[in-house]
């Protein structure tokens, strides 16, 4: 699982450009699933179970990632850019990126010596910055980027602490790789799978995706922000790394599913499963636009709680994962 | 040695001012083929010795990198740190970072979550103090690992740009030191035996005047100091900083040697090596400043190599200017056993 993780992140794919982690995720599809592309780039998969449910069943994660769009070149070869999807600027200045044909740059920042003490204290807008790859004409850059293209984050996966991992774009390939697992095991019942795309840029692909499965019930497998940092404490958390999955009764885009929600609480202490909810409401995933599509579904979101979310380094614990991927399986058995 | 493989290995260890024995180690072994005699001395400097002929010249470049250092153990595995040397404050957020506890310890210093942050914090850069190193160990571990005043250092990473760009970690000074083993090359490869004390000073970023020390003991004739500087980013005025892959800045200050100056720049000239000159009207922020002030003084140079995005994780160089640099050192030197 760790290792499918690992693979699963290290991939670029920014809202809108998903095509190389839908291609790996693809090619760890078993034999007997059928699964389709649709307008918007989502991989629907099909997996018959041992029995057909009364009411059918969408599970779904997002492939995109946050990452960063090239607007401009300067005359000086340096590359101005937006964010795709919401980056706070500080994880920004002096991080390398890898840019989508591979070159490396790294995100510039004036020297801190030469900068007056009001600027030290303030983060440039994102408008300003540049990425600087070494190239010092307009030319010379343009060989290995064009406007539209993208930059994402260049940090590699990495296992420590205790039983943490860190590594760009866990939010959401922690969720694809929970699906993926899900996918390669035998089921009780029929599960339609949705690798949804453009979620950091407002659940875009989910309503396609929604539309074209047309669940009746639907969970949305996520990474939510936990706000367990130091000196933190009380309800400011939102969730706790190490305490298990974390179901929502409630985020910025959704409140969901009453019964469904006291029901998987439930099922998880049932199990023994450590299971949590977020002690504010904050945040937002897919389910805001399954739950509007068509006929509408009833939702509810079980995420892995993430530190340090939409920055190079997302980190996890691994309990954490393991924790999710059982209430993803007795909610699966529970649902037959 | 290839200059790429040169500086791989020298910023691919650890040396936080006033924890640079790792750094020291590699830097000791790459300099010992080109010298008569090498020690670590009292306050940790690596010190090389060349008997030749001419007058006794000082060649300095220092070890130390900026960092972090452990301030407090806090709870949930989480570290307090502060700056160790001029840190760039602006670029701690989320950045992995190595605890040189008793065994490296791997974590990430925090960033805060938006739904934590007011609308007074937006665009605010976080201080140290309000951070924390996220280890992902339990008390207990911690406790055993990690304890007040480990150093913190960058997590080590090479990386090549387009042309002949460099980026990594701790190039502030570890090209000077690449410079200097490379002017020992072109030396030796042409024969010369020149008189020379070569020091890879410590603590330089923290002010803790190392290389005063090593100045003393060598007891030389002149000195010429080997740093990194400014040079031009987005932001800059083109008459604050220098330029990448235009060669050595040559340095002019009240404190620096006004002959050492002109030599260096009619060297440049002489030999068609591009150089630009770095004006500044005090002390220089360099271990020339330091150098200068030792026994009843000595006459001190100052030669900078351009860095973009100095004391940060990212910082980068050109190498045809380690190249530059280094001739020009050399031609110095060369012309003085003459």
């Amino acid at each position: 699982m760790i290792d499918l993780i690992k693979e699963l992140s290290a991939v670029q794919g920014p809202s809108g450009r998903e095509e190389k982690i839908r291609e790996l995720i693809i090619s760890k599809l078993p034999d007997d699933v059928t699964y389709s592309v649709d307008n918007l780039g989502n991989l629907i998969v099909h997996k018959k179970g041992a029995k057909t449910p009364e009411k059918k069943l969408m599970m779904c994660a997002h492939m995109d990632e946050v990452g960063l769009i090239i607007t401009y070149i300067t005359d000086d070869g340096l590359l101005k850019f937006n964010e795709i999807g919401g980056i706070d600027p500080a994880v920004l200045v002096g991080r390398r990126v890898v840019l989508e044909s591979g070159v490396k740059g790294v995100i510039a920042l004036k020297h801190i010596h030469l900068t007056e003490k009001a600027e030290q204290e303030k983060l440039p807008k994102m408008t300003e910055m540049h990425i600087d790859i070494g190239a010092h004409t307009k030319e010379e850059a343009e060989k290995y980027v064009s406007l539209g293209s993208f930059a994402t984050f260049d940090s590699d996966f990495v296992e420590f602490g205790d039983n943490s991992v860190k590594a760009k774009a866990l939010d959401d390939r922690v969720g694809c790789a929970l699906l993926l697992k899900l996918i390669n095991s035998d089921l009780p019942v029929d599960v339609d799978f949705a690798f949804d795309t453009q979620e950091e840029v407002g659940a875009i692909g989910a309503y396609a995706a929604a539309f074209g499965i047309k669940p009746e019930v639907c969970v949305v497998v996520e990474s939510t922000t936990a706000g367990d940092i130091d000196g933190v404490e009380g309800d400011k958390r939102a969730c706790l790394l190490g305490e298990g999955a974390v179901v929502s009764y409630m985020d910025r885009g959704t409140v969901y599913d009453n019964e469904l929600y006291r029901e998987t609480m439930e099922l998880a202490k049932n199990k023994g499963i450590k299971a949590q909810t977020k002690t504010l409401v904050a945040g937002g995933n897919d389910a805001r636009s399954v739950k509007v599509t068509g006929e509408g579904a009833r939702v509810i979101a079980v995420s892995v709680p993430t530190r340090y979310l939409h920055s190079p380094s997302c980190v996890m614990k691994k309990e954490d994962i393991k924790a999710t991927l059982d209430l993803l399986e007795a909610f699966i058995e529970n649902y037959a | 040695m290839d200059t790429v493989e040169l500086l791989r290995k020298l910023t691919a260890s650890c040396g936080v001012s006033g924890l640079e024995n790792g750094a020291a180690a590699v830097a000791k072994e790459l300099l010992s083929p080109y010298v008569d005699s090498v020690e670590t001395d009292r306050r940790g400097n690596v010190v090389g010795t060349v008997s030749g002929a001419g007058p006794k010249i000082l060649l300095d470049a220092h070890l130390d990198q900026v960092g972090f250092i452990v301030t407090s153990l806090s709870d949930r595995g989480f570290v307090k740190f502060d700056r160790c040397g001029g840190t760039d404050p602006r670029v701690m957020s989320a950045l992995p970072v190595i605890i040189m506890g008793k065994e490296p310890v791997y974590g990430v210093i925090s960033s805060v979550p938006p739904h934590l942050q007011s609308d007074d914090d937006e665009g605010k850069v976080k201080a140290a103090k309000d951070l924390a190193i996220d280890t992902g160990l339990s008390k207990e571990k911690l406790e055993e690992l990690v304890s007040q005043g480990d150093r913190v250092c960058f997590v080590p990473q090479f990386d090549k740009l387009l042309g002949d760009e460099i980026c990594s970690n701790s190039l502030d000074d570890r090209a000077g030191i690449a410079i200097l083993i490379r002017t020992l090359e072109i030396l030796k490869d042409k024969g010369v035996k020149p008189n020379l004390t070569v020091t890879f000073s410590v603590q330089e970023e923290v002010g803790g005047g190392a290389v005063n020390c090593a100045a003393f003991k060598a007891d030389v004739d002149m000195a010429i100091a080997v740093d990194v500087s400014f040079a031009r980013t987005p932001g800059c005025k083109e008459e604050e900083a220098g330029v990448i892959a235009k060669g050595p800045m040559i340095g002019t200050a009240p404190c620096l040697d006004h002959e050492m100056f002109e030599d260096l720049k009619r060297l440049a000239k002489d030999n068609d090596i591009p150089y630009q000159i770095e004006v500044m009207n005090r002390v220089t922020g360099t271990h020339a400043d330091d150098i200068t002030v030792v026994r009843e003084g000595i006459r001190t140079g100052l030669v900078s190599l351009p860095l973009k995005f100095m004391h940060t994780p990212v910082e980068v160089i050109d190498t045809k200017d380690i190249e530059f640099c280094a001739k020009l050192i050399a031609a110095f030197v060369e012309e003085k056993v003459k």
